[in-house]
């Protein structure tokens, strides 16, 4: 790129726009579909990534419902294998693809300039067309499920062999679908680096960002880093499906396991991504609630970046069966076992903020406390899997399903969540009710337990993952598993009443909507207007 | 409005680097398979026994250890073909040279090609596996109905680890595709104008690095 190429009219219109905007009205937002087509305002984006993200948790959510409903009871009653592989599949695209990631990136499109003070994003119009790659990239996915041969079947983790060799038709568009989500993530994370990089308020310095900017800074980094190296393993599956490459078919000089290398490197640090955020969230309601300022700022910001540098040092741990050398079977395990010290600094800070706080049980509280006991429970099932001579028996077991769900629904799903509750007064003008909020929360908490604690006693006893038949002696755990599937899935419905009620109306909300809260968005209107910032506001230190 | 400018000039910046860093990644997640296979054929930690031939090394056989070699065979989809060994395992001091036979049949009447590939456990034995001869060097043709039956001469090497007691050599058998056995005739061809003895396996053994090549890259 030329440094020196003379102003384009469109770019310096939505970047004057942008910067001084406040010398000129704005013009009138065009009215209907286009309204939400051509947007470039942070807010609205944002809502359009969270209702995205909520319709697919929706979708990917009635694809484990039935997968659990033929789990219900062992033997095969209400679909083939073939399709409860392409429901288990597409059940995981779908939740780390198109619910978890957006939601993040919508609440980052919402909240972080708002956090730092600033009147959008660094680049609105990439903002917008990163957002609406994402309905034509799952659009595409979903489509894969009425080709013939069906969808993708060959698990999340798209191990190659099956998802070369031995996968359907359809896997070309699932590798398109992947690529132009991928693209999707990669425009959010360079749009929300050059906006926390480039746009803070005067005044405040990087060790004054609240920790939801924090935590988004390095997991867009992550993003950065990883997001090319799986558009490169989904590029090489293409090359071995389409153009007769073998970079994964033993049969031509390639290697299965590279595969698997290649994409752990991209898969561990992917689960970060779909962490770190949460961390944010939890560790900005926690003080809120609590009233005290958060316990070891610093120590928080050094844990993030830590565990996302450590996460790039072992993905191997997903692979301890494919007949590592020792020595790497060791370092795999050690490392991992590393990233448990961060962790639990983490744990050990959000628990100290609370002590002797005080405290109260608004929803966004109670979802920021259930994250906190259920992630941690889920972090310890991990200790357990990253033991290389325990995994070789939890390998592919449900241990490592009930793991997984524990760290991802109590965990980031339930860090959305709080967030939602948490900012939905900024949003909308409303408090949410509150007794709508509290019954979904512990309906939410009592079905996730019941779903997925019962999968570590199966996984334990030896029930492997991803098959829709089991021995008989799982069945019990199944039952409890399955009726908990489904009372957290229609416990969900009360979250969508509860978000509709409130963008209607409810309680009016004002400015500073939680007592304890201190972050500089409670510092404009509730419902934030549809500019903000547009004079960038004077930032007081707090104490950090 | 300096502040302003000065927030653009730092955007577009950070785009660049950031894109930057993208093109790095994606380079660096192809870069990796060359790596991959260098770093594997150095440790050979990925069982991927280095596809050519080795000369006998004359040295004294450690007659105090007897390392039990196992061998299995498989045979993969598409090929109609049955891969046999004459015996499933066998006793041998490091050293000392050994030879066991491995039969290939054909169960359909046309002719294809195919090629076994070998892996070898426990991956710290297959830098110490040395292969004299071996018919997983190159693509085998058979006619319909054929029956062809190979040697494999191999020695291990004295200085194989003293935990090691039983090495486990896995062939597996794949179906050579049409474009690949192109590529690999016109390679066959080419080295049988230098080399007469082209259907001889043991003395075959001075182009087959070219014809193994033919089969990984003629892609």
């Amino acid at each position: 790129m030329a440094p020196k190429l003379p102003p384009q009219p469109p770019l310096q219109h939505s970047t004057t726009a942008v910067a001084d905007g406040q010398s000129h009205g704005h013009a009138a937002p065009p009215k209907g579909i286009f309204r939400w087509l051509l947007t470039t305002n942070h807010k609205e984006i944002g809502s359009l990534y969270l209702i995205f993200s909520l319709t697919m948790f929706f979708i990917g959510g009635i694809f484990a419902l039935v997968v659990r409903a033929e789990l219900f009871q062992p033997g095969l009653q209400l679909v083939e294998p073939e399709f409860f592989n392409q429901m288990t599949t597409m059940h995981g695209l779908i939740m780390v693809f198109g619910a978890v990631m957006p939601a993040f990136t919508g609440l980052a499109n919402w909240m972080i300039p708002l956090q730092i003070g600033a009147p959008d994003m660094a680049l609105p119009r990439l903002n917008n067309f990163s957002f609406w790659l994402l309905p034509v990239s799952f659009t595409l996915l979903l489509s894969t499920l009425l080709m013939p041969g069906g969808g993708p079947n060959f698990g999340w983790t798209f191990y190659a062999p099956l998802s070369t060799n031995f996968a359907p038709p359809s896997t070309t568009f699932f590798i398109l679908a992947l690529h132009i989500a991928g693209i999707s993530s990669i425009l959010g994370a360079i749009n929300i680096i050059a906006t926390i990089l480039n746009m803070r308020a005067p005044g405040m310095r990087l060790m004054d960002m609240p920790l939801f900017v924090w935590t988004w800074l390095i997991t867009a980094f992550l993003l950065i880093a990883v997001m090319p190296v799986l558009a490169g393993v989904i590029t090489m599956m293409l090359m071995d499906i389409n153009f007769g490459t073998s970079f994964f078919d033993a049969a031509g000089g390639g290697d299965p396991v590279l595969f698997q290398h290649l994409f752990w490197f991209f898969g561990h640090p992917e689960v970060y991504i779909m962490i770190l955020p949460a961390f944010g969230i939890v560790s900005a309601i926690i003080p809120t609630f609590a009233r005290k300022p958060l316990f070891g700022y610093a120590s928080m910001v050094y844990a993030t970046a830590a565990i996302a540098l450590l996460s790039f040092l072992v993905w191997a741990h997903h692979m301890f069966i494919v007949g590592l050398p020792l020595v790497a079977e060791l370092f795999f395990m050690y490392s991992t076992m590393l990233i448990a010290v961060p962790t639990g600094v983490k744990v050990f800070n959000w628990v100290t903020t609370l002590f002797r706080g005080s405290i109260s049980f608004e929803s966004p509280m109670l979802f920021a406390l259930a994250f906190v006991v259920l992630f941690t429970i889920g972090g310890f099932s991990g200790l357990m899997l990253a033991i290389a001579p325990a995994d070789f028996q939890y390998h592919d077991t449900y241990f490592v399903v009930a793991h997984f769900h524990y760290v991802l629904v109590p965990g980031a799903i339930f860090a959305i969540m709080a967030g939602v509750y948490y900012w939905l007064p900024k949003w909308t003008g409303h408090y949410p009710n509150e007794k709508l909020a509290q019954w979904h929360f512990w309906f939410s908490i009592i079905g996730v337990n019941l779903t997925f604690f019962p999968m570590h006693f199966a996984g334990l006893a030896g029930m492997p993952r991803r098959i829709p038949d089991y021995a008989l002696q799982f069945a019990d755990f199944n039952l409890l598993s399955s009726i908990g599937a489904f009372f957290f899935g229609a416990s969900q419905l009360l979250f969508v009443l509860g978000v509709i009620l409130c963008v209607r109306g409810g309680k009016k909300a004002p400015a500073k909507a939680w007592e304890g809260a201190e972050d500089l968005e409670w510092t404009v209107p509730s419902p934030a207007p549809l500019h903000t910032f547009e004079t960038p506001p004077v930032f007081h230190r707090t104490s950090h | 409005m300096d502040s302003q400018e000065q927030a653009r000039v730092g955007v577009r910046r950070t785009v660049i680097r950031t894109i930057a860093v993208l093109i790095g990644m994606f380079g660096f997640a192809f870069a990796l398979v060359p790596l991959y296979d260098v770093f594997c054929s150095i440790t050979g930690i990925n069982g991927k026994v280095d596809a050519t031939a080795k000369s006998v090394v004359h040295e004294e056989v450690d007659e105090s250890r007897y390392i039990n070699v196992q061998f299995i065979t498989r045979g993969s989809p598409g090929l109609p073909w049955q891969m046999s060994v004459e015996m499933r395992q066998m006793s041998v001091h490091p050293g000392q040279m050994a030879e066991v036979d491995f039969t290939f049949t054909n169960n359909s009447s046309s002719e294809s090609w195919g090629r076994a590939v070998p892996s070898v456990s426990p991956s710290t034995a297959t830098t110490h596996l040395r292969k004299i001869s071996c018919f997983c060097f190159q693509e085998q043709q058979l006619q319909g109905n054929e029956r062809l039956t190979i040697p494999l001469v191999f020695q291990l090497a004295r200085d194989l680890p003293d935990d090691i007691n039983t090495i486990t050599l896995v062939y597996t058998l794949y179906p050579i595709e049409h474009v690949i056995q192109n590529a690999a005739l016109d390679n066959t061809l080419k080295s049988s104008a230098n080399n007469e003895l082209i259907n001889d396996p043991i003395n075959n053994l001075s182009n087959t690095p070219k014809n193994n090549k033919a089969a990984g890259e003629a892609i």
